[in-house]
């Protein structure tokens, strides 16, 4: 069984009177530790496709099984449930809660979950010294540099220790060097076992990933594999 | 999203915004301010009024002349129409009731005092020597009336400060002689001040004997008798025992009236409180005002962060902990405008206070609950539909708006 299993999924929008077929019958496997790659020009789908392994959108017809759980017919509230304990997100432009401090930012998933106040700040402490934040736990994000932020964003998205972790370009708002900074994060993490899928338009990104998975007009196009397949 | 967790992400999220929150804050505080203090001002007024007939005395009962019925034509319609006057004898057989502790006939009228040259329109009180008693009122210097039978015309004077100050100035009044009409008087006391009730004023009054302004104004009729009942409870038995013995002291016929200062202060109590509920009604407009706003700042809230809506969703949140935490913030808001607008109400009154120091302007309790607790259940009625908005949001389209 596989942790992530698409079967015949379309995702249809309706704009006016033209209908896009953002999704064309995709059906797709991954492995739990797997790191895959989502590649394709600008309208081919992956973003839909994250959002919908992200359980953010739901497809028109097509079955998603979650770790052997059917997920697609879940309520809103229960999905929320999956994304909490189970899927990490880290957004091209971070999108972090201006208000907030980094150590408050890292916590509100801990805090949506309702974890009591003492548990959070012990794993908050923790998170902020893993991804080298300590000295900034209590600044603002817009006192925050890019790779920064997107290290809070991370720390936030893998606080609840999450099964797999969605990135959207997560290198996408940043320059070269702290890009690869950011790479290098999410590769760690995905070596220490948690699934991790980005969608890219990068290809050296993409180059790197063991597993790319090409996308055009909604349907996938080339499915590549390299190096050793995880265990 | 634990209550505590809810509430202080709501505070953060107000206070984020600070000039936004700031006058929400305010549109909501003027609206309990204004209830607060036009309630005290209402109230303060209802309360004047009850503490002018208090000032009146305890256990008082006031029989006047002639009576107002409402019904049709009855046989005493054809026998007479106009009612007995009101005389001395009345008031003198009132006395010997035994719930009847002193009885004060009154005639009033108006008539010129002079001294020497100067001249001035004064208001003459005939009364008897139990007045003073029955008011509560004091004797600044010299005596009051003297006790002797109501039908004697002594020709004595009791002047108000007031007056005794424009005649007199510096000089002793007592043992003066006045002109009160076309009657010489001496004067034997001054009244004591602050003597005030039902719009009298003992300070610009001038009390003669009852007798001696029936003189003057050449009748036999009494304007009042004030009847001091033996205590309270009294007040009851003593009323029908005065209608009882003037009934049968003029051919069994009920043409006068007596009243009690209770059934008076009633009826003022009722009028004044219906006052200040209107007063209330029309300040609670403004409440309604601005819970139409908290739900405009909070519609404005949820679009302005339609991206942290669809962050928080991502990360797990329930649609319930959404909605949950913009209704707090909703409910904030208003009870930050409920306090400040308590406290700014209550200076309101203060300031009412301080510059008519004689209305007792304190909102009364239940205004003050009322108007808090309309400010929250507005605030927090107008805000579910904000909050529902923002947990109805589509987190796809939330999370592409920055």
């Amino acid at each position: 069984m596989a942790q992530i299993e698409l079967d015949g999924i379309n995702r249809i929008f309706q704009l006016g009177d033209s209908q896009v077929h953002a999704l064309c019958d995709v059906s797709l496997r991954i492995e739990a530790g797997e790191y895959v790659a989502v590649m394709g020009p600008s309208g081919s789908g992956k973003s839909t496709l994250l959002n919908l392994l992200g359980l953010l959108d739901r497809p028109n017809s097509g079955h998603y099984r979650l770790e052997g759980r059917d997920v697609t017919t879940l309520s809103a509230d229960e999905q929320a449930a999956v994304r909490s304990a189970r899927i990490g997100f880290v957004f091209q432009s971070f999108h972090l809660v201006p208000r907030l401090t980094a150590a408050e930012n890292i916590a509100l998933p801990l805090m949506l979950a309702g974890l009591p106040a003492h548990e959070r700040n012990d794993r908050v402490a923790q998170a902020l010294k893993d991804f080298g934040l300590g000295a900034r736990a209590n600044h603002r994000p817009d006192e925050l540099s890019g790779g920064q932020r997107q290290r809070v964003a991370i720390a936030r998205a893998t606080i609840m220790r999450p099964a797999m972790l969605l990135a959207d370009e997560p290198t996408g708002n940043l320059d070269r060097a702290t890009g690869q900074e950011v790479t290098a994060l999410l590769e760690a993490l995905n070596a220490a076992g948690m699934t991790l899928i980005v969608v890219t338009h990068d290809p050296t990104m993409g180059e790197r990933a063991r597993r790319r998975v090409l996308m055009e007009d909604g349907a996938i196009r080339q499915d590549l594999r390299r190096g050793p397949e995880p265990a | 999203m634990s209550p505590a967790d809810t509430l202080r992400f709501a505070t953060r999220a107000a206070l984020g915004y600070p000039l936004r929150t700031a006058l929400m804050v305010l549109a909501m505080s003027i609206g309990v301010a204004a209830v607060v203090m036009l309630t005290a001002l209402g109230d303060g007024a209802r309360r004047y009024v009850v503490e002018e007939f208090s000032a009146l005395g305890a256990n008082l009962l006031i029989v006047l002349p002639g009576r107002t019925e409402t019904g049709g034509v009855n046989p005493g319609s054809f026998v007479s129409s106009t009612p007995r006057d009101l005389t001395n004898d009345d008031a003198a057989a009132l006395l010997r009731l035994p719930l009847v502790q002193r009885v004060a006939p009154l005639t009033v009228g108006n008539s010129e005092i002079s001294v020497g040259g100067r001249l001035r329109e004064v208001m003459v009180l005939g009364t008897t020597a139990d007045y003073l008693g029955i008011r509560g009122f004091g004797v600044a210097g010299g005596q009051f009336l003297p006790r002797e039978d109501f039908g004697r015309a002594t020709a004595v004077a009791v002047i108000g400060e007031t007056i005794r100050a424009e005649l007199f100035g510096n000089e002793n009044a007592i043992g003066r002689m006045i002109r009160l009409g076309d009657r010489r008087l001496r004067v034997i006391g001054i009244m004591g001040p602050a003597g005030r009730g039902l719009g009298m004023n003992s300070d610009e009054l001038v009390l003669v004997p009852v007798a001696t302004a029936q003189a003057m104004f050449n009748t036999s009729a009494l304007f009042r008798i004030m009847v001091e009942t033996r205590g309270r409870e009294a007040l009851g038995p003593a009323q029908r025992q005065v209608e009882n013995l003037l009934r049968a002291r003029r051919d069994g016929e009920l043409d006068f009236t007596v009243i009690t200062q209770d059934a008076v202060l009633g009826t003022f109590d009722r009028i004044l409180g219906a006052l200040t509920l209107g007063v209330a009604g029309i300040a609670a407009i403004s409440l309604a005002v601005a819970g139409i706003l908290v739900m405009n700042v909070m519609l404005v809230a949820v679009t302005q962060r339609t991206g942290e809506i669809g962050l928080l969703k991502a990360l797990g949140a329930s649609t319930g902990a959404i909605r949950l935490a913009f209704l707090a913030e909703a409910g904030l808001l208003s009870l930050a405008g409920a306090v400040a607008g308590f406290a700014l109400g209550h200076a309101g009154a203060w300031g009412i206070r301080l510059a008519f120091p004689a209305l007792p302007a304190w909102p009364p309790d239940w205004a003050v609950a009322a108007a808090v607790g309309t400010a929250l259940t507005t605030g927090l009625l107008f805000g579910v539909m904000p909050a529902r908005r923002a947990a109805a949001l589509d987190p796809v389209q939330a999370l592409m708006k920055r």
